[in-house]
């Protein structure tokens, strides 16, 4: 299955009970998988107008207590930003996946990691947080989707899923399989009908003095119990390692291949990939910078995750950047060379600037 | 003592933070009394807008939900589509509805979603201080139009009953009017058949449009106010039923 089928159908496994969305190349298979799957279970699918709109058809599902979901690509995304944050401030579940394509603008439709800011950062107007998970193969996309679901109504927070436009498009094997969830709170904030108890109010509005302040304060605890109980992130061969790379996603899978070449080369490699990329693995990696080592981030952008891996080493080993932008995807030839110039004394910039 | 006339249980007792004249309470009032007379009230889920009414949970005492600025109709579709035994209504003034969230209005009707709008027009955006709707009428002055509107440059006056009427997803909208006690009465009915139709399973979306006074923002009193819906917004926006 191509991954953009296989995390549609996981979220059928996972209970799913409406799915909206609008569509928008390279997630096409999702809404078509959907519209076919859905109704099958005698769920909802409904084609929207918009991405706006298919953001507020979750709010609506997600406030009666359903579990709902919407998929898109990095410009539907951005439209669905205003209800991102209307969700963090009532405080309601939602899955959002999003099959990232090239950027700004209508870019391209090729494999990208630009929203990695969107997501983990914000996107939306508020202080808030959404729950992203980053898998980097078929299998881990489509077992991410009972996680997110389970996330969110255990938070009651937005979770993101941050896929590619080759995530979502390659095939490989997968066990799609229903698993025990977690035990989640009963939804007695949901609007069911004021039958027999007072009347459920779902709002993010409080006009009178302090009560934002406070229900900020109260979005952040939330937020920390989330940092402090729900990072993922695998590692590998991180001890001796003389150079670490942290990649996620389809990023990382080329990094495991560029590492493994390095370790053939006699090159002391070793990755980090987070999977939840809020919360952010900063204690892993902060650990794995207290013995001096070289830290490369591999990325499909500029440099955005960077940056936290940056806070994370907190100065205490250079990092360093490789990335491709816009729809381009490094080799891993691009990437061991990376790593070649960065550990071999001859051709070392880090060690001709005495870093090293 | 024989009780004649008592509020309805759905109307809660609460303070009212409209403005003196305001219409908001009267339409609050007539949708209780119909969630009440037609027993929905366990079952009826409303959504309050971006705009004056955004408080509207503070009145009606069924569950609610406040959404984004124009969106009440594709949460509403969220809810029905997911909950088709309920009764959903948004409550939507016409900054919310036909300015900033004329899209997902026309296409819940044009999906025939299976829901009731209840569509404040009081010609001018209230809450933020009076500024220009897409329903303030030609020559008339706001915070936006200070020599009044004008077509060229402002735009004409938006009807979007008429334009929903045409879709076949549209199966009622009514026109009505708040300027006198007959027209509340008439409101009142058009509010009640457009919940019936939801409660009956009617295939379809239906929109009563309210014509509603906004004497702070007009500045009129509100007697006046009545009075300049009843000869000068109903010449732009005629009153009746447009379908069903």
């Amino acid at each position: 299955m191509c991954g953009n089928e296989a995390l549609a159908e996981a979220a059928v496994i996972a209970g799913v009970d409406a799915y909206f969305g609008y569509p928008i190349t390279p997630q096409n298979e999702i809404p078509a998988y959907m519209s076919r799957r859905m109704p099958e279970e005698g769920r909802v699918f409904v084609q929207c107008e918009s991405e706006l709109a298919a953001i507020n058809m979750v709010f609506g599902a997600s406030a009666t207590g359903k579990r709902a979901m919407t998929s898109s690509s990095s410009p539907g995304i951005s439209l669905m930003q205003e209800g991102i944050s209307y969700l963090a401030g009532a405080e309601l579940p939602a899955v959002v996946v999003n099959v990232m394509r090239g950027g700004p603008g209508l870019g391209n439709i090729a494999p990208s990691q630009g929203d990695y800011f969107q997501a983990a950062k914000g996107g939306g107007h508020g202080d808030y947080r959404s729950i992203v998970l980053g898998p980097s193969g078929v299998q881990e996309l489509a077992d991410c989707m009972p996680l997110a679901f389970d996330l969110a109504d255990q938070y009651r927070m937005t979770v993101i899923i941050l896929a590619d436009g080759m995530l979502g498009q390659m095939m490989e094997p997968v066990v799609l399989e229903k698993k025990p969830g977690r035990k989640l709170p009963p939804k007695d904030w949901a609007l069911t009908g004021a039958k027999g108890r007072a009347q459920n109010i779902v709002r993010s509005l409080w006009l009178k003095e302090g009560v934002v302040e406070q229900h900020n304060y109260e979005l952040q605890a939330k937020y920390e119990q989330v940092q402090k109980n729900e990072v993922l992130c695998e590692q590998y061969q991180v001890d001796d390692a003389e150079i670490v790379v942290v990649a996620y996603g389809i990023a990382a899978r080329i990094v495991r291949s560029a590492v493994s070449k390095a370790r053939e080369e006699g090159i002391k490699g070793g990755w980090i990939r987070p999977i939840t990329l809020w919360p952010f693995p900063t204690e892993q990696i902060s650990r794995a910078a207290e013995d001096f080592k070289i830290f490369l981030t591999v990325e499909l952008s500029c440099g955005q995750m960077v940056e936290d891996v940056r806070l994370a080493v907190a100065g205490k080993a250079p990092v360093l950047f490789y990335g491709r932008p816009g729809g381009g995807v490094p080799t891993v030839e691009e990437i061991l060379e990376r790593i070649r110039q960065l550990t071999i004394p001859e051709t070392s910039e880090l060690h001709k600037s005495g870093l090293r | 003592m024989k009780t004649v006339f008592a509020r309805t249980p759905t109307l809660k007792d609460w303070p009212t933070h409209y403005c003196p004249g305001c219409g908001h309470g009267i339409a609050h009032r007539l949708i209780a009394e119909v969630i009440d007379e037609l027993g929905i009230h366990d079952r009826t889920i409303g959504i309050a807008p971006v705009g004056c009414a955004v408080l509207a949970y503070d009145y009606l005492d069924v569950d609610m939900v406040e959404v984004a600025h124009g969106r009440a109709p594709a949460v509403a579709t969220g809810m029905k589509r997911t909950n088709p035994e309920m009764i959903i209504f948004s409550y939507q003034g016409d900054g919310d509805l036909a300015a900033i969230g004329t899209a997902e209005i026309i296409h819940a009707a044009h999906r025939g979603e299976q829901i009731t709008v209840i569509f404040i027009n009081n010609a001018v955006f209230g809450m933020t201080g009076g500024q220009m709707a897409p329903t303030t009428v030609l020559g008339q002055v706001t915070a936006t139009t200070q020599k009044g509107r004008q077509a060229v440059g402002d735009g004409y006056p938006l009807q979007v009953a008429e334009l929903l009427a045409v879709l076949p997803g549209a199966i009622y909208i009514e026109r009505c009017s708040l300027h006198n006690p007959a027209e509340i009465r008439k409101t009142r009915k058009a509010i009640k058949h457009a919940f019936e139709l939801q409660v009956g399973g009617a295939q379809g979306l239906s929109m009563v449009e309210i014509l509603s006074p906004c004497p702070t923002n007009w500045r009129m009193t509100p007697a006046k106010a009545m009075q300049w819906i009843e000869n000068e917004l109903t010449k732009t926006f005629p009153l009746g039923r447009l379908k069903g």
